[in-house]
Parts: C-alpha cells; sequence; structure tokens
C-alpha cells in the first residue's frame, strides 16, 4: 500500500509538533517547512523510521530571498525519496540572512557531501559538521558567492560590451 | 625555379622568397628562409573544450584537410609545439592551466583564439567564465564565429602563417615582445 501524506504529516506532527509546519501538495509533490536547528532530527527520522523509509537523498540546494524578513533570507531545501513506496518529498529549512548556518545531512547521507559544498560554494551556507566545508566548482580565490542577488551575474572584466545596451550596472566594473 | 615551370606540374611549392639569383646560387635573408620553413610546418596543439573543437576536428581531417598546410602533426605535449588553439569556453577556475600549458610551450610559440568564447567569452557574459584567453596569454590571431566553420579556422591559420613568415628570427628578444610577456606576467 503507497505510503500516504497525511500518514507522513501525521508522523512528524507527532513526533516534531511545531517544528514542522506548512504542509501543502505542491504539483502531486508533498512539502513542508522544518524548523533550521531540528533539520537533522526530522532527516534521521524520515530515513530511519521504519513505515516512511524516506532513504535517499535525491537533493540538497540553496535559495536566496533577499526581499524576506531577516531571519527568513536563505532556504535550504531538501529533496528525499522513498524507494519502497516511491514516494518523494521536499522540505525547506529558512535560515538567517547575516549567518546562514545548518546542521550537515552528511551524518545520515554521505551523498550530501558535495551537494552541502556546492551550497556552500554558491550562497555561502554553512553546513556545521561538515567533513571537508570548501568550493567544489568555482575557483579557489573567489570571494563572492555568485547566486546571492547582491552580486552581479556578469563578468566586470568584459571589454567588447557597452553597458548602456546591456543594462548592466556600473558597479559590476570593479570585480 | 621559376614560376611558370611551377604551374605546369600539380606539386604545391611554396614561393620562393625575395633574394638574389645568379647562375648556380640564390642568396635571400635567413629570417626569411626560417619564417619559411617555420610558416609551413606549425605543429599544432589543440586546446579544445567545446564546440569550436567539434570544428577543429573536421578542419584535421581529410576533407578540410590541415595537412595541406602543414600542420598534420598534432602535438598533444606543448613542448613540441608551436602554435596553441585554444577552441571553446575558459571557465575562470581552467585560466591558470591554459596559462601554465602556454608556459610549457618552447619558443617560438604563437596563440589562435579559434571562436567567439576564447576571444571574448562570448555569450556567456558570467562571472565563470574567461572573457577572453587574452586576459592571462598573449594573443596572435583571433577567428571570430560561434562556431567558426573549418574554413575560418584555416583562414586563421594562413594569417598566422603569415605573420611567421615575416617575423624575426629573433622575435623572442625584441624589447617588444618582451614587454608583452612582462604585461601578463611570464618570463
Amino acid at each position: 500500500m503507497a505510503l500516504e501524506t497525511s500518514v507522513i504529516q501525521d508522523k512528524l506532527t507527532e513526533q516534531f509538533g511545531d517544528k514542522v509546519t506548512g504542509f501543502i501538495t505542491i504539483k502531486d509533490m508533498f512539502s513542508f517547512e522544518v524548523a533550521s536547528d531540528s533539520m537533522s532530527g526530522v532527516m534521521g527520522f524520515l530515513k530511519n523510521d521504519p513505515e516512511l523509509r524516506f532513504n535517499f537523498l535525491t537533493d540538497v540546494c540553496g535559495i536566496h530571498y533577499p526581499d524576506n524578513e531577516k531571519d527568513r533570507q536563505f532556504a535550504v531545501v531538501y529533496h528525499m525519496h522513498n524507494w519502497f513506496d516511491n514516494v518523494r518529498i521536499r522540505f525547506k529549512c529558512f535560515l538567517d540572512g547575516e549567518n546562514p548556518e545548518i546542521e550537515t545531512a552528511t551524518t545520515h547521507f554521505l551523498s550530501a557531501n558535495w551537494q552541502e559544498r556546492e551550497t556552500y560554494d554558491f550562497y555561502g551556507i554553512i553546513f556545521k559538521g561538515h567533513p571537508q566545508l570548501k568550493r567544489i566548482l568555482n575557483m579557489d580565490e573567489m570571494v563572492s558567492f555568485p547566486m546571492r542577488k547582491e552580486y552581479p551575474m556578469e563578468d566586470g572584466g568584459r571589454t567588447d560590451k557597452d553597458d548602456r545596451f546591456f543594462g548592466r550596472i556600473t558597479d559590476n566594473a570593479t570585480n | 625555379m621559376s614560376n611558370s615551370e611551377i604551374k605546369k606540374t600539380d606539386i604545391k611549392m611554396a614561393e620562393t622568397p625575395e633574394g638574389y639569383e645568379g647562375n648556380g646560387f640564390f642568396a635571400t635573408k635567413l629570417d626569411t628562409v626560417v619564417g619559411l620553413a617555420r610558416a609551413n610546418s606549425l605543429w599544432p596543439l589543440p586546446f579544445a573544450t567545446s564546440c569550436c573543437g567539434i570544428e577543429f576536428m573536421a578542419t584535421m581531417a581529410s576533407h578540410y584537410d590541415v595537412a595541406r598546410f602543414g600542420s598534420e602533426r598534432m602535438s598533444f605535449s606543448p613542448r613540441q609545439a608551436d602554435m596553441l588553439l585554444v577552441m571553446g569556453t575558459i571557465a575562470k577556475k581552467m585560466a591558470p592551466i591554459l596559462r601554465q600549458v602556454y608556459e610549457q610551450m618552447s619558443e617560438p610559440r604563437w596563440v589562435i583564439a579559434v571562436g567567439a568564447c576564447a576571444s571574448s567569452g562570448g555569450i556567456f557574459d558570467t562571472y565563470s567564465v574567461l572573457q577572453g584567453i587574452d586576459k592571462v596569454i598573449p594573443v596572435d590571431v583571433y577567428v571570430p564565429g560561434c562556431p567558426p566553420r573549418p574554413e575560418q579556422i584555416l583562414d586563421g591559420i594562413m594569417k598566422l602563417q603569415d605573420i611567421v613568415k615575416n617575423e624575426s628570427v629573433r622575435r623572442r628578444n625584441s624589447p617588444e615582445y618582451k614587454e608583452l610577456l612582462a604585461s601578463y606576467n611570464i618570463s
């Protein structure tokens, strides 16, 4: 019998109370929000509970919401997959804009290693307890976290484009 | 050998450089002889990262046949190469590697930037891509196109041959060349 979303919701609410909120099904995928300090506990519960059995971490990624209130400016999104019942879920943890920190998921899934490094590389989100939190895709000398919206997308060193015709902001010239 | 005799045969010969010709002797400058030899035997080092590299494969192969220009010997070691062909997007993370490859080439060495990405960054106007390889190494010939057709790459090689033919043998000793390399921090 397939795993019902109501079962997932009831189990999580029973176990974690108001740390787990905002249950909603978006495009056939059950989603919810987890308080960032309970992330590791919730993920371990989802993985190890004999009924839930979310045995696979599909994805870890970051989002920047610069217009949100200060303690919700970053989000880390986790996708998990139950291979036994073929059910997928997604949950978000919102983080502080000044000091984005969250526990690592590598204690539950070793596959989170590179995904968390990538999220750190592009958003500067610190994963506490990660075994080797350093840049993975960008060059080591880079000082910015390029997917944060305060950094310009374009490279300022470009000389063959006239800024006026390409809608560039002027401060990107100092990269 | 006079020009009329060359036309009679199908064998392609390099044009005789300017010089003094008499009975049993021909005299010309060392620069032009060496330039002639170098220009017709440019060993390419293909540094292919994307679609321009595919076009270069066509250029190398029988249909376009870069061997007609004396460049059939691909050198996959920078030590024995004369002409570095950079074909494709160079990410900033790769820039030091490209630079190291250039530094490992022995003089005389020339560089062709093939395609929009190698020449200027192309469509990749973004934080992660080098905006033209001339930010890290000096470039002799730029081939435009996205990607350029093999004919364009061959045209670029012919343009480089012109440069090689007309260059001093002692190019690396000239103050301009030293200044150019110094501007890239290459000694």
